[in-house]
């Protein structure tokens, strides 16, 4: 849990950085629980660390809807590094997802 | 709260479709009492023929006219973009979502910035609406356009599915739905819309025909309810959108015994001496020049005289021409224009499409709500129409004035070639009262000849007058029946001169008769007493010979007798 310590920013040790990410669920439809499998597997998989996951029910807080523009859901939105990203689906597909992050695989 | 309104109201009839006001006024008179409550009804057109603001005007109007609090759902415009279109309407939607009377939101969806990575459905969306329609009670909600959702994401079947989600989710809660849709070729909308919504779709339409446009709107389908088939013009203009319910097939108008002076009191005379009927419709016709505006201007001059209202729609002059030009017959005009009385409506009939001059006609009368309307002339009407269109819309507007006791004057031109029995617009079997002006052209000049060719309900004369302009006003001039056959203008003036001359010598004639035959008696008179003087010198050359007989026969008598003496005194002696 060495992601709560580096907030949003730059991991100044490393000078890599970090991902913001936020996925947002609706409850735990079938979508939405494998949506958060699979970003939690890419993300310890892939970003070793340098990242910020938050997961939102938007059932319990409806105004994320509004103010994150949400239709599609699952939901996973890269606020950092800039610009934002959208990525929709319940991220089964790694290789779109990776793409869609910007994430380089060495 | 909720005015939903079941128009059946014979309780033997106890399913019938709970409706909706919309607002939007006309709308709800054609479907008899707006869109079905709780149930989504699809708007659908092509671009720019105005679902946005129908959509809004619903929910704006529902706010504030039927206090249900509605939420509009823009994929479109922007919620200040939609903020500022309105504004121009005179509606206040920033004050209305601080009163959480109507909550906007825009959803942005662009394709090129989701990626999808698998599967998904559009929960996010229910949940705004479920969120943004919690938040203020509402019972209207407007989704502009959907259609976009469509163009957002990539999975067509996914959002199909979750499409038809929504409908049901919508009619689930009960609420009151507008979804708008983009018109597609064949269909009435692009992604077939219409088969999740099939309970009221609403066709508008903007047309262009002779390089004039006309907005129409149809109601394609409404089931379970009677309403309206045709196409109904519509309106947009600083009230919003107005439609027009101009169709109106019954004739059980009410009608008033009143009169209304037309303002030539010579007119008036023709007309059993009172005018005509208030919330009558009168037709001027007549050739180029004969007046015809004229009547009409002392119509209006009467009517604003009287202290009541009077519209002129103008097709032909502008009003600064029009004031002008009655100022050269003594007519002021421009006095009852700035004491409100008297409103112009001057357009060129190529302005609108002719179903749209009815509905500014149709706005200004409400509006203005005068009690006399002159439409002049309705000839130049037949250029944005043909005949058959211009007899209809007519049809409707004196349908309309008379509902509204409004007396209309109409005036038209005809054509010298037709034999002037038929007006063009062919509405001279609907108007009351029909005033036909003549050239009648005679002895090298032309004159007017007035005559009243029906009025219904009245008394009328059946005689032609001639109509004579000038600068103190009209009259209407007995015309002149000679044996020579009806005369006017100069020839009356003529032949009144020659009967006044005329008369003058068999005068003069007269008189000399009577002094011949004083003369005459005069001289007889004299005669008369000359023979009487003759007669006694007679007489008395008569009574002459019979004195001097007389005197004679006496003498002879006295000596006779004294002859016989003598004789006797001889005859004694001797005895």
């Amino acid at each position: 849990m060495d992601q709560k310590q580096l907030p949003d920013g730059i991991n100044a040790e490393q000078d890599k950085p970090v991902y913001v990410l936020r996925l947002f669920i609706t409850g735990a439809s079938p979508y939405s629980v494998r949506a958060v499998t699979n970003t939690k597997k890419m993300c310890e998989q892939y970003l070793n660390g340098h990242y910020e996951l938050e997961i939102v029910d938007i059932y319990q807080q409806p105004l994320f809807a509004e103010r994150e523009q949400i239709i599609a859901i699952p939901l996973l939105i890269r606020k950092f590094p800039l610009p934002e990203r959208r990525l929709i689906g319940d991220m089964s597909d790694t290789q779109k997802l990776l793409k869609g992050l910007e994430i380089t695989v060495r | 709260m909720s005015k939903a309104k079941n128009i059946d109201t014979t309780e033997s009839k106890p399913i019938a479709i709970p409706k909706t006001y919309t607002g939007i006024s006309g709308f709800d008179q054609i479907t008899g009492g707006g869109v079905p409550t709780g149930r989504p009804t699809l708007i659908c057109g092509e671009a720019g023929c105005g679902k946005t603001l129908f959509s809004l005007e619903f929910i704006i109007r529902g706010a504030m006219e039927f206090n249900e609090p509605g939420v509009f759902i823009a994929f479109e415009e922007k919620t200040d973009e939609l903020e500022m279109n309105v504004a121009s309407l005179g509606f206040d939607l920033k004050k209305l979502q601080i009163d959480k009377k109507v909550r906007l939101d825009h959803i942005h969806i662009d394709r090129s910035e989701i990626e999808e990575t698998g599967e998904y459905d559009l929960d996010g969306l229910f949940i705004r609406l479920g969120y943004a329609i919690d938040s203020i009670g509402a019972k209207r909600i407007v989704l502009d356009t959907l259609e976009n959702l469509f163009l957002g994401l990539d999975n067509q079947a996914v959002v199909r599915a979750e499409l038809r989600r929504l409908f049901a989710w919508l009619k689930n809660k009960g609420i009151t739905a507008i979804i708008t849709g983009e018109k597609g070729d064949g269909n009435y909308t692009r992604q077939g819309l219409e088969e999740y919504v099939s309970d009221c779709v609403i066709l508008l339409d903007h047309r262009v025909i002779n390089q004039i446009s006309t907005r129409r709107l149809r109601v394609v389908k409404y089931r379970g309810t009677v309403h309206g088939t045709n196409e109904y013009p519509f309106l947009i203009d600083e009230d919003g959108i107005s439609v027009l319910p101009v169709t109106s097939l019954k004739l059980e108008k009410e009608i008033s015994s009143e009169r209304v002076s037309s303002g030539i009191p010579s007119l008036d005379e023709m007309l059993g001496s009172k005018g005509f009927f208030k919330g009558s419709s009168i037709l001027v016709s007549g050739t180029a020049g004969t007046g015809k505006t004229s009547i009409s201007a002392f119509f209006a001059d009467a009517t604003c005289r009287r202290g009541e209202r009077c519209i002129y729609f103008a097709f032909e002059e502008s009003p600064k021409q029009i004031i002008r030009n009655m100022q050269s017959i003594n007519i002021n005009l421009q006095k009852h224009v700035d004491n409100g009385l008297l409103q112009f409506s001057a357009s060129r009939p190529t302005l609108h499409g002719l179903e749209m001059h009815l509905v500014v006609i149709y706005k200004m009368i409400k509006k203005f709500k005068p009690s006399v309307v002159i439409l002049d002339p309705i000839t130049n009407l037949v250029t944005v129409g043909s005949v058959s269109e211009v007899k209809s819309m007519l049809i409707r507007l004196i349908d309309f004035l008379q509902e509204e006791q409004v007396t209309v004057m109409f005036t038209a031109l005809t054509l010298n070639s037709i034999i002037n029995e038929q007006t063009d617009e062919g509405v001279s079997s609907l108007v009351d009262a029909w005033l036909l002006v003549r050239d009648i052209e005679f002895n090298g000049e032309r004159n007017r000849g007035l005559y009243i060719m029906k009025s219904r309900g009245m008394k009328h004369s059946n005689q032609v007058r001639e109509f004579v302009i000038s600068n103190d006003g009209i009259d209407l001039v007995d015309v002149y029946l000679g044996k020579e056959g009806v005369l006017t203008g100069s020839a009356r003036v003529a032949e009144v001169l020659k009967e006044h001359t005329s008369n003058a010598l068999r005068n003069n004639a007269l008189n000399r008769k009577d002094r011949e035959i004083n003369r005459k008696r005069q001289i007889l008179e004299a005669q008369i007493a000359n023979l009487k003087s003759e007669f006694e010198s007679v007489e008395e050359e008569l009574n002459k010979i019979y004195i001097e007989e007389e005197l004679k026969n006496e003498v002879l008598e006295k000596t006779r007798k004294e002859v016989t003496e003598l004789r006797r005194d001889k005859v004694h002696p001797q005895h």
